[in-house]
């Protein structure tokens, strides 16, 4: 008899909590997900899709599934940074592929070659690029961020990858590098808010 | 009135549940690593042991006692505690999913946090009336919030600093918790045990 009690009792309080769950659960049942927005926020906005998905919104959202952090060249690594600070995850550096050639591109047009097709236009997805139809087109250099998808739609192959040279406005100190990589010689590097 | 914070006190810092009595470690050293994520646990923690040690005494007094089943508290004690566990966690990824992300497994293994059952049996131990249990959760709660959040601004600080290569990590951090037991210890005689 005291064992039917027993039963009795931890299924009814059982079953009280399950209530109480289901009711909450329908009560405060989120909406969308925030981090992918939040996450989208950091991104560029390029919409270039060097990380291999169709664009920043995608990628915030396999950020969000546990995808890597560092496959945006345009962002950089401040992007990497800002990211990492979000989701309280280690800061890596970028994707080897980009690492290899760290040095900042942009887009240049041949000019004389071009026949104002409105193709690459279409295609940046910063819009650095200026021309109308039949009539000469040419790159906004500081708009450019050299994602390169102008080249593959250009009919006459017209545009050229050129890296960009330092200048003296564009040279700044290279950071000072410390033997202990987890010592960060300036104290404040670690917190960027 | 008096004697409600003298048990806070004794509570909070003679009786400290993390470093006097090594409860609830697991947390402890798991959601250190950053202050915000600490302060986060500490509030979820706060709320899950307050509760549970209410409802405890409440589930207890009122339903198993009358009963005869006093041997089922143990269980009854865990399904309480899972309850307001799940509830926090729908709670916290409602308003906050960052922190949510951030807490990750953390905040269901609070239901296994040995400080939780511990209050909730301590207070049988003890005797101790439906307002002294609640003082009693309370005062776990919030010592166990201080001693995360001193801890983990401590260990940001470590983060930053040279420590040689056998103590890097969580032994550097187990030292420390070390040394700040030794020190909770000097509060010994503030307050009856």
């Amino acid at each position: 008899m005291s064992i039917l009690t027993a039963i009795l009792v931890l299924l009814l309080l059982a079953s009280l909590f399950g209530a109480l769950l289901g009711y909450s659960a329908v009560r405060f049942k989120p909406e969308g997900d925030p981090v992918v927005a939040q996450i989208d926020a950091l991104l560029p906005q390029t919409q270039c899709g060097q990380c291999g998905y169709p664009g920043c919104k995608p990628y915030a959202t396999a950020i969000a599934n546990g995808d890597a952090i560092n496959k945006c060249p345009p962002g950089g690594m401040a992007t990497v940074e800002a990211i990492a600070s979000l989701l309280d995850v280690d800061i890596v550096p970028l994707d080897a592929e980009t690492e290899d050639n760290p040095t900042q591109l942009v887009a240049v047009i041949r000019e004389d070659e071009c026949i104002g097709c409105t193709k690459c236009i279409q295609a940046c997805p910063v819009d650095a690029i200026l021309g109308a139809a039949k009539l000469m087109h040419t790159v906004i250099e500081s708009e450019c961020t050299g994602c390169d998808l102008c080249l593959e739609p250009c009919p006459v192959d017209c545009i050229d990858m050129v890296e960009v040279p330092k200048t003296i406005h564009s040279w700044s100190w290279t950071a000072p590098v410390s033997q202990n990589s987890e010592v960060k010689i300036i104290a404040t590097d670690g917190d960027r808010h | 009135m008096s004697e409600f914070l003298l048990m806070l006190v004794s509570t909070i810092l003679v009786n400290n549940f993390v470093l006097v009595q090594f409860l609830g470690l697991c947390p402890f050293m798991g959601v250190s690593n950053k202050l915000e994520t600490a302060m986060g646990m500490a509030l979820a923690t706060t709320f899950v042991l307050t509760l549970a040690s209410a409802s405890s005494y409440i589930v207890f007094n009122w339903i198993l006692v009358p009963l005869g089943l006093e041997y089922l508290k143990t269980i009854s004690f865990i399904l309480v505690i899972a309850v307001l566990v799940q509830f926090t966690e729908m709670v916290i990824q409602k308003t906050s999913p960052l922190l949510y992300r951030v807490l990750g497994i953390f905040l269901p293994l609070i239901t296994t946090n040995c400080a939780v059952l511990g209050v909730a049996l301590l207070n049988l131990k003890k005797d101790s009336n439906f307002f002294e249990s609640l003082t009693y959760g309370l005062g776990a709660s919030i010592g166990f919030g201080l001693v995360l959040i001193l801890f983990s601004a401590m260990r940001e600080r470590l983060n930053q600093s040279d420590v040689p290569k056998p103590f890097k990590g969580s032994a550097i951090g187990l030292i420390t918790a070390g040394l700040m037991s030794l020190a909770f210890m000097g509060f010994a005689g503030l307050a009856p045990a």
